[in-house]
């Protein structure tokens, strides 16, 4: 009996163990590998910290780079302000088959792939798009307003994309909440801001912090968004490993970039759950 | 007479086409606790929530102190309630717990330190303040939950069954203290329950409540002995009851025939029920005297016969269920704990009888039986 139990644990470890041996494990190594290797002539390479130095003295790289972390933070703090109260909403007013509807209003966009979604921000934003002839008509405006390939566009796009992954997180956590503790702040004398403050915030605390790590990863990862509603106006660092890697064939500085975006989302978590005061496994529960 | 705090006029609430509390008055005076007695669905959480102001009356007034507060919010209002599972705020230690409502209104720190100490040392459990909710026991959290309350002198404290979920002992132990705490605090206790013996022990007055109306207001003791509807007589305390016909009635006095042909006398305390009528008669365990002997009953109008078809033993409170010779029903009858029924075994035989005063009886309501 022992024995089988050891084969079924590790028959249902198996397809766990191979995921993260063969796509996380063994290629961020390799990754690492090829990153501090500099060639030096045709299949020469050594051993050196070049591509991190190439990084850290391109002003474009590092600018792009920051650029992008703080956007993501941006966009993950704008998802988190819209989903809250959506999520609130969901979670606590609506009721029933509303709820139902709601949480599945949220869901719909996501049964079409990004790009199509992406494009659907195309069509309201571009030059000929909805908004500008909306803003014609309107007299609003003397000519056609061309709304896509800024910061501002590409920002609505990453909202737009991650909301999903912010509000089902805000929702679990506010529906545990009991109706009662609500009450009993009113009881006690609490104004709606103070009850927000001290007793929904805190408690959803574990909630926000997962959504927004979640949107945060999204949105720095995002290699689609920024491309088509950013442009070539608004740069992501995604998009410079894609040309190192496709356009340049620069593996080296590829998987260097690679790295120090890994070294950076991990930093910004990191600071993240230090300042919310929250641990991963609190938020991942 | 001193001045009532909390009244409530000709209050209720539809939902729908249901009416979970219809057209209740009542007033607490001051200083008094107050219990509203009910099963469960009754509309007694109803009434407290439309007390605390949760819930809109849909017609009738709530009078707190002399002042109607219908239009006051919930955060306004001088009411404080004890929730049922409490709703301590998990997210804040004891002292922010009691200090929620003294922030709220904008006192100054250390005002606020100094009342939280006070209301700790009140209630028994000075410097836990830094403590975690999670880290009380049951009959502590129930306190501090009191306490947090407390420390804003509300003019009535509401409480909706906080003993609920505390074990047994725990609970005893806690009805007399909230009643000490009520004393301490000479505040207007509101208290609603499910537990009959909750609102026995603790209560000046209880509302004893079903179906969305009030049956009867009065002290424990005149609920106990002097039942005005058969619902309270059958919900508070526990009682033998027959579904019978009266076949004469003097002055009050009835002789009744129950449905399975037993003959038994009863009083009516001035509900006139003539005779031919449908009656329900209840009759306290307590009330019935039991012998081994006939000769000892002989001054009782009802004397009957059984064999002791099971034993109750409950301490103090044992009972003995008799199946009556004359016609095979079953009677709950208590045994006197003298000693002189210890050795009391199943099949024997015994006597038993109870005066006619002690039988109370109600017209039957045709429906429920």
């Amino acid at each position: 009996m022992r024995a089988g139990a050891k084969l079924g644990l590790f028959l249902l470890l198996t397809p766990l163990l191979l995921w993260l041996g063969l796509l996380i494990i063994i290629p961020h190594i390799d990754m690492f590998l090829v990153s501090i290797r500099e060639r030096i002539g045709v299949g020469q390479y050594q051993t050196s910290p070049a591509n991190y130095l190439t990084f850290l003295t391109e002003p474009l790289y590092l600018v792009t780079f920051m650029r992008t972390a703080f956007m993501s933070i941006l966009a993950t703090l704008l998802t988190l302000v819209i989903g809250f109260p959506v999520a609130f909403y969901i979670a606590k007013i609506a009721k029933g088959r509303l709820q139902s509807a709601l949480f599945l209003l949220c869901l719909v966009p996501f049964w079409v792939s990004e790009l199509v979604r992406t494009f659907g921000w195309m069509i309201l934003l571009r030059e000929t798009g909805i908004f500008s002839n909306l803003l014609q008509w309107l007299g609003l405006v003397d000519g056609p307003v061309e709304m896509l390939y800024n910061d501002v566009a590409m920002i609505v796009g990453l909202v737009y994309t991650s909301m999903l992954f912010m509000v089902v997180p805000l929702v679990t956590t506010i529906e545990s909440l009991d109706d009662s503790i609500i009450e009993a702040g009113y009881d006690l004398g609490g104004s709606n801001l103070s009850i927000l403050r001290e007793i929904v915030i805190p408690h959803a605390m574990p909630g926000i912090a997962s959504g927004s790590i979640v949107v945060f990863m999204l949105s720095l990862g995002n290699y689609l968004t920024p491309t088509m509603l950013g442009g070539k106006d608004s740069l992501w660092f995604t998009e410079l490993i894609y040309s190192q890697f496709i356009v340049r064939f620069n593996w080296e500085l590829g998987a260097a970039f690679g790295f120090m975006l890994l070294i950076l989302s991990s930093l910004i978590v990191w600071a993240m759950l230090k300042l919310t005061g929250q641990t991963l496994e609190k938020t991942m529960t | 007479m001193t001045s009532a705090d909390l009244e409530c006029l000709e209050l209720s609430k539809h939902f729908g086409g249901f009416t979970a509390v219809d057209q209740v008055s009542f007033s607490v005076p001051s200083g008094s606790f107050f219990s509203i007695l009910g099963p469960s669905g009754c509309g007694k959480t109803t009434i407290m929530r439309m007390v605390a102001g949760f819930l809109e009356p849909s017609s009738g007034d709530i009078k707190i102190k002399g002042k109607s507060v219908l239009d006051v919010p919930p955060n306004k209002r001088p009411v404080n309630m004890v929730f049922q599972h409490l709703a301590l705020f998990p997210m804040m230690n004891i002292a922010d717990n009691i200090g929620y409502g003294l922030r709220r209104q904008g006192l100054a720190k250390s005002d606020i330190e100094r009342k939280v100490d006070e209301a700790l040392e009140r209630i028994g459990l000075p410097g836990i303040g830094k403590r975690k909710v999670d880290e009380l026991s049951g009959g502590q959290k129930q306190r501090v939950a009191i306490a947090r309350c407390m420390v804003l002198q509300p003019d009535v404290l509401l409480l909706d069954e906080p003993l609920g979920a505390l074990d047994l002992k725990l609970r005893e132990h806690m009805k007399i203290e909230l009643k000490a705490l009520q004393a301490a605090f000479d505040t207007t206790f509101v208290y609603i329950t499910h537990d009959q013996s909750e609102a026995l022990v603790m209560s000046d007055q209880i509302a004893v409540m079903n179906k969305g109306r009030f049956e009867q207001v009065g002290s424990g003791r005149d609920l106990y002995y002097r039942p005005e509807t058969a619902f309270v007589a059958g919900f508070v305390g526990e009682s033998n009851r027959w579904r019978g016909k009266v076949t004469r009635a003097e002055a009050g006095a009835l002789q009744l025939t129950t449905d399975a042909g037993l003959i038994m006398t009863g009083i009516d305390h001035g509900r006139s029920l003539a005779v031919g009528s449908q009656a329900q008669i209840f009759v306290r365990p307590e009330a019935i005297r039991v012998s081994r002997s006939g000769d000892d009953l002989a001054h009782f109008e009802n004397r009957m016969v059984g064999k002791v078809q099971s034993l109750l033993f409950n301490g103090a409170a044992s009972r003995a269920i008799l199946r009556s010779a004359a016609n095979g029903d079953d009677i709950e009858v208590s045994l006197p704990q003298s000693g002189e029924y210890a050795d009391l075994q199943r099949g024997d035989d015994l006597y038993f009888g109870w005066a006619g005063e002690q039988a109370n009886a109600f017209a039957a309501p045709l429906e429920n039986a």
